[in-house]
């Protein structure tokens, strides 16, 4: 192609000696063309974010370039040397990052971390660069600029810091913008929009963006071209719209498969009998009181009701800080609510005493977040599944036995049980979550993004397994995500929470299809591809 | 919460913690075997039943304890830390006269080993893994392990008495008549070697410290994203990465400045420095609790009024601190 | 890798273990190297080291045995190290525990009292105690203990808190098990390796103030120590440099020691940290 502005031929990356594959990136050849978005997609471990590293020259210490070129303007960019490289970053190509929480210098101020940028390449004056950096701050969208720019980034939102982190690496409108995840510590509708700055900035600059993602929702949404990538090689290149509707390589089309379409369930045939009735539920964070200054409140659970019934699936979703997380944890009890009822088989939670509580536990159990922190890690699997159980007074030949069953159940294997954690995958250490909860023969499962931290293929396996446990024991759960492609997959009904509030409470054909509230309109527009999805979900159909 | 309030707060907890001492020196008194009075008065005083019925007056030492306790509390109140028999003045007159070198040696000593320990650990961080690297580390990990008074002892043999260079006692040389600026040089002459020998093991401290933040700060994103601006090496270093590395280093220093005044009665007492620690070597000597009791007192006093100097100097360093919630 | 591999990679660790083996050696194996004491008269004295076969490291002021008073002086450093550091433990683990845990007015009162005695000049604190409880082998104990334990307090808090917080420790409270058996058996086991780290560091603390109060002739009067001798032997260094010279490279290797084991703990315990490590 003639309008390739970056030519990357052969590239392969060296991992240190003793790393578990001798290779990050594996002769890989690909084309950027001028103003156009390329997605690299993949999961973790597939070598998209090595590659961008490559090209500015900012790869961890001990990993090398192994061999290849990446021509850029005539030059091969990995042979440049350090003084070159140092003039083109963030002149003539720039970048973003995935955590806008960390990926600005706590304590410098916005504006002079902007103009930072130009002093780096000796450019304008002191007044110039200040009256740039307040131009930048306007064009990203942030609001009241002459604030901003003396802000420091803790006073920031995410979407903030991102939107700041963009005015930076636009700063001297480069030809090629790298961004690294940029959306993925995001909330949904934070996303969004973010993702539209991104379209509207190429719209008016022309930059080519590379932009590395793990979601197909996001190709959907933003790419030009895509490419896939596995174990540091290409699978599959080409149009963006061409590899979403027609995939040729089997892993794209796993991929793809794997993602929740928002196809909607047949409803499940459900009792009325409630296996979880929360009835008003508040709780209120208080945060810095002291004699010097009053405490700040939080309305983490506001007058909340649910219902679900024995046998149903109920999806809660909502963005960060909706209290969701909070409403989960108020109805196992780790938070105890302020005031309202949480009737679990008839017996409230939220009233029990210490004592009474821990004899009661049992009713409700709970499917972590984070596959590494919830297995105690100097526990073998076996006490990990049976100590809860003997607590209630299981013998310890029965809750033995229950833990050897549940493994196979879960599809781990008995011989599981003698092992540590550390020696489990993600998706299987969320298996064993998934038994350790089970093993307490509960009347209600909480998940709590149970399956947010695993990339989409293993996600894909462990919905499946819930589903399929769903069926065989009729287990009654409440699924919070931030995702309602997710939950879609996997729910009956979909509970919607924001600001503490449930915003509404639907079947999740009603939800999905003819949302009643604005709140709930917004946060599904703001999945990325969403229209892709509905088409996709129309063609399977 | 400003600045102004938080200093409030500090005094108030620093008055807190003063009369929490107090009232422990108190106890200790009470604590110690045999008459409290004679305690006080110390072995010499022992001798003089006059002093000790004086004291025992004094204190009410025939009243309820909690009586005892408020007149005791009463008077460190009022700055009356009791009298030393053994050096015939009040103890406050004592510390007094005695403060002033304590402070001119505790705090060259602490600028010394402050700016060295962090030039040191910031030169190590930026050539990590390399010879120069090691050999800084080992001389730090050296001056950690070695015993303060061992090393004041051994700086004596080697610069006063093998080399002559400096002298190795006193504060000044007796009998000069030094006055204005050739005074000054006199003192300062005097001073480099305790101040050098008290700053080596809180040198090594603060470059330990420095190197370690400023490789664990060099692996932060911001750093990358600095990076990724073009920026070079030395402004990342100086600008990004020194300023957030010096945090953890600020907060250390101000917590290891008690240590740095206990350290002072060992190096006074080698070096014949005539401060409220050599003060304190001397009353141990003579059995003069009070006198101990006072020094105790004045060196947690300058302690918390240091950490409250680290507090508004992290606050000015750190914006997050302050502005937050 | 195993943590004693890990361990052993570590050349100024395993050099460190070894120092240390050979001082305890040398302490428990004192009565039958000198089993006449430390304190015998035994040659004129001033006895220049290297000079009589039979005193190799000479005599001191009073015509005792040097290297005998070495030998016996490691068994008092290594045993108030040691205990005071046990002790040290045994205040600051339970009391950071408790406040890490329960948080609250638990930890705000603990805390508070942690920051008391971190706010007192440690050493004349120490100082100050010894002199008014006599000084004993037990009182000088006691005091490095009380002036030590703030520290880790103050780091199994810490340890605490964000252990409480991990999911597998709200997974033990949703398993129905006491509070008591979650902080014992689920979240203390794990904060067990900075726990060692830093007791390894605080034995040679407590060595060197040991040492630094029988300088100040705080010493126990009929225990040998080397912080004693360099002390005794301070107003001679003009003449006899040696007296202290000796004891001090005796502290300062032990001291070491502790140290490099210290830091090849902590390397092994955290092998991802181990590059930015001094």
């Amino acid at each position: 192609m003639t309008d390739a502005i970056l030519s990357i031929d052969s590239l392969t990356i060296d991992l240190p000696i003793g790393a578990d594959r001798p290779h990050a990136v594996e002769d890989v050849s690909f084309d950027l063309n001028k103003g156009e978005i390329l997605c690299v997609v993949g999961e973790s471990g597939s070598g998209k974010s090595m590659t961008a590293n490559a090209l500015m020259g900012l790869l961890p210490d001990g990993v090398t370039v192994g061999k290849g070129r990446a021509m850029f303007d005539g030059k091969d960019v990995l042979t440049l040397p350090e003084a070159q490289k140092q003039a083109m970053r963030g002149a003539r190509i720039g970048m973003i990052f995935q955590e806008p929480m960390t990926a600005l210098n706590p304590l410098m101020r916005i504006g002079d971390q902007i103009a930072e940028v130009f002093a780096a390449h000796n450019l304008l004056s002191g007044s110039e660069r200040r009256a740039r950096a307040l131009a930048l701050v306007k064009e990203v969208g942030l609001p009241d600029p002459e604030k901003i720019i003396r802000a420091y980034p803790f006073q920031l939102s995410g979407g903030q810091r991102q939107r700041a982190m963009i005015a930076m690496a636009l700063a001297l409108e480069p030809e090629i913008l790298i961004a690294d995840e940029p959306t993925t510590a995001l909330d949904v509708t934070t996303q969004a929009q973010i993702l539209r700055l991104i379209l509207a900035l190429r719209e008016k600059h022309g930059m080519a963006v590379m932009f590395i993602t793990h979601d197909f929702g996001v190709v959907a949404e933003i790419a030009d071209r895509v490419i896939v990538m596995r174990y540091g090689q290409i699978v599959e290149a080409g149009i963006a719209k061409q590899v979403l509707e027609s995939p040729q390589h089997e892993y794209t089309r796993a991929l793809l498969d794997a993602i929740p379409t928002g196809t909607v369930p047949e409803l499940a045939p459900i009792t009325t009998a409630p296996a979880l009735e929360i009835r008003h539920l508040n709780k209120i964070y208080r945060t810095g009181g002291s004699p010097f200054r009053a405490a700040r409140e939080v309305r983490a659970v506001n007058d909340v009701s649910l219902t679900i019934a024995k046998g149903e699936v109920v999806g809660l979703v909502g963005e960060s800080g909706s209290g969701k997380s909070t409403l989960g944890r108020a109805v196992v009890r780790l938070v105890t609510p302020d005031s309202g009822q949480v009737l679990v088989g008839g017996v409230d939670m939220a009233a029990l005493d210490e004592n009474e509580l821990r004899k009661q536990r049992h009713r409700v159990q709970m499917v972590f977040q984070d596959p590494y922190a919830s297995l105690n890690p100097r526990h073998r699997i076996l006490r990990t599944l049976s100590d809860g159980p003997m607590a209630k007074g299981v013998s310890k030949q029965q809750a033995h036995k229950r833990a050897l069953d549940l493994l196979e159940i879960v599809g781990l294997g008995a011989d599981a049980a003698t092992r540590f954690p550390h020696e489990f995958s993600g998706g299987q250490r969320q298996r064993i979550g998934i038994a350790r909860a089970l093993a307490m023969d509960p009347e209600l499962i909480i998940a709590d993004e149970a399956v947010s931290a695993l990339d989409v293929s293993i996600q894909a396996q462990v919905l499946e397994l819930l589903a399929d446990l769903r069926r065989q024991m009729g287990l009654s759960i409440l699924f919070i995500t931030h995702d309602l492609r997710v939950a879609a997959q996997v729910c009956d009904r979909i509970a919607v929470m924001q600001y503490g509030r449930l915003v509404e409470v639907g079947p999740v054909r009603d939800v999905f299809h003819a949302p009643k509230q604005a709140y709930t309109r917004e946060l599904l527009a703001a999945v990325p591809g969403a229209g892709w999805a509905m088409e996709k979900e129309d063609a399977t159909a | 919460m400003s600045l102004i309030t938080t200093i409030l707060g500090r005094l108030v907890k620093a008055a807190i913690t003063l009369l929490a001492i107090a009232v422990l020196n108190f106890f200790l008194i009470h604590a110690a075997p045999g008459d409290p009075a004679a305690v006080l008065a110390g072995e010499a005083g022992a001798a003089d039943p006059l002093f000790i019925a004086q004291l025992r007056e004094r204190f009410g030492l025939d009243q309820p304890l909690y009586v005892q306790l408020w007149s005791y509390v009463k008077n460190v109140l009022t700055l009356d830390l009791g009298y030393s028999f053994r050096q015939g003045m009040p103890v406050y007159d004592l510390i007094a006269q005695r403060l002033p070198a304590t402070l001119l040696l505790t705090l060259s000593s602490f600028v010394i080993s402050l700016s060295l320990g962090i030039a040191f650990g910031v030169a190590a961080a930026a050539r990590v893994g390399k010879a120069s690297d090691s050999v800084l580390t080992t001389i730090a990990l050296l001056f950690y392990a070695t015993p303060l008074y061992w090393a004041a002892l051994m700086a004596v043999l080697v610069f006063s008495v093998q080399l002559g260079w400096l002298p190795g006692f006193g504060y000044e040389t007796v009998g000069s008549g030094y006055s204005g600026l050739a005074r000054a040089w006199d003192i300062l002459q005097h001073l480099i070697l305790p101040a050098l020998t008290l700053g080596l093991f809180f040198m090594a401290v603060y470059m330990r410290m420095t190197r370690a933040s400023m490789l664990e700060v060099s692996q932060m994103d911001f750093v990358k994203t600095a990076r990724a601006k073009g920026l070079s090496g030395p402004v990342i270093r100086r600008r990004h990465i020194l300023r957030n590395a010096l945090l953890p280093v600020v907060t250390l220093a101000g917590l290891q400045a008690g240590q740095l005044i206990g350290g002072a009665v060992l190096t006074e007492t080698v070096f014949a420095w005539p401060g409220i620690g050599r003060l304190m070597f001397e009353s141990l000597e003579a059995r003069d609790y009070n006198t101990i009791l006072g020094v105790f007192l004045v060196s947690a006093a300058m302690v918390i009024v240091f950490n409250i100097l680290t507090d508004i100097v992290y606050r000015i360093v750190d914006p997050r601190i302050g502005a937050k919630s | 890798m195993t943590l004693w591999k890990r361990f052993a990679t570590n050349r100024g660790a395993v050099i460190g273990l070894i120092i240390l083996l050979c001082v305890i050696a040398i302490a428990l194996l004192a009565p039958v190297i000198y089993p006449g004491g430390p304190w015998k008269m035994v040659q004129r004295p001033f006895l220049v080291p290297f000079t009589n076969g039979d005193l190799p490291l000479g005599t001191d002021t009073l015509g005792r045995d040097v290297a005998a008073g070495l030998v016996h002086g490691a068994r008092v450093s290594l045993l108030v190290g040691l205990v005071s550091t046990v002790m040290a433990l045994l205040i600051g683990v339970p009391l950071g525990a408790l406040a890490g845990f329960y948080g609250g007015y638990v930890d705000e009162g603990a805390m508070r009292f942690t920051e008391f005695f971190q706010t007192i000049p440690n050493f004349a604190l120490a100082i100050v105690l010894v002199a008014i409880l006599e000084p004993t082998l037990g009182s000088i104990t006691l005091a490095i203990a009380i002036v030590s334990w703030p520290p880790v307090a103050r780091l199994v808090r810490a340890e605490v808190m964000s252990l409480k917080r991990r999911e597998f420790v709200e997974a033990a409270h949703l398993a129905g098990l006491s509070n008591t058996r979650i902080l014992v058996s689920e979240v203390l086991p794990n904060a067990i390796s900075p726990i060692i780290v830093m007791a390894s560091l605080m034995v040679a603390t407590a060595i060197l103030l040991e040492s630094s109060l029988s300088f100040l002739g705080l010493g126990d009067p009929n225990i040998m120590s080397w912080g004693y001798m360099i002390g005794a032997a301070r107003t001679v260094i003009r003449s006899a440099w040696w007296l202290s010279f000796m004891p001090g490279v005796a502290i300062l290797l032990t001291v070491l020691a502790l140290n490099l084991i210290g830091e090849g703990l902590n390397d092994a315990f955290n092998p991802h940290l181990k590059k930015g490590r001094t």
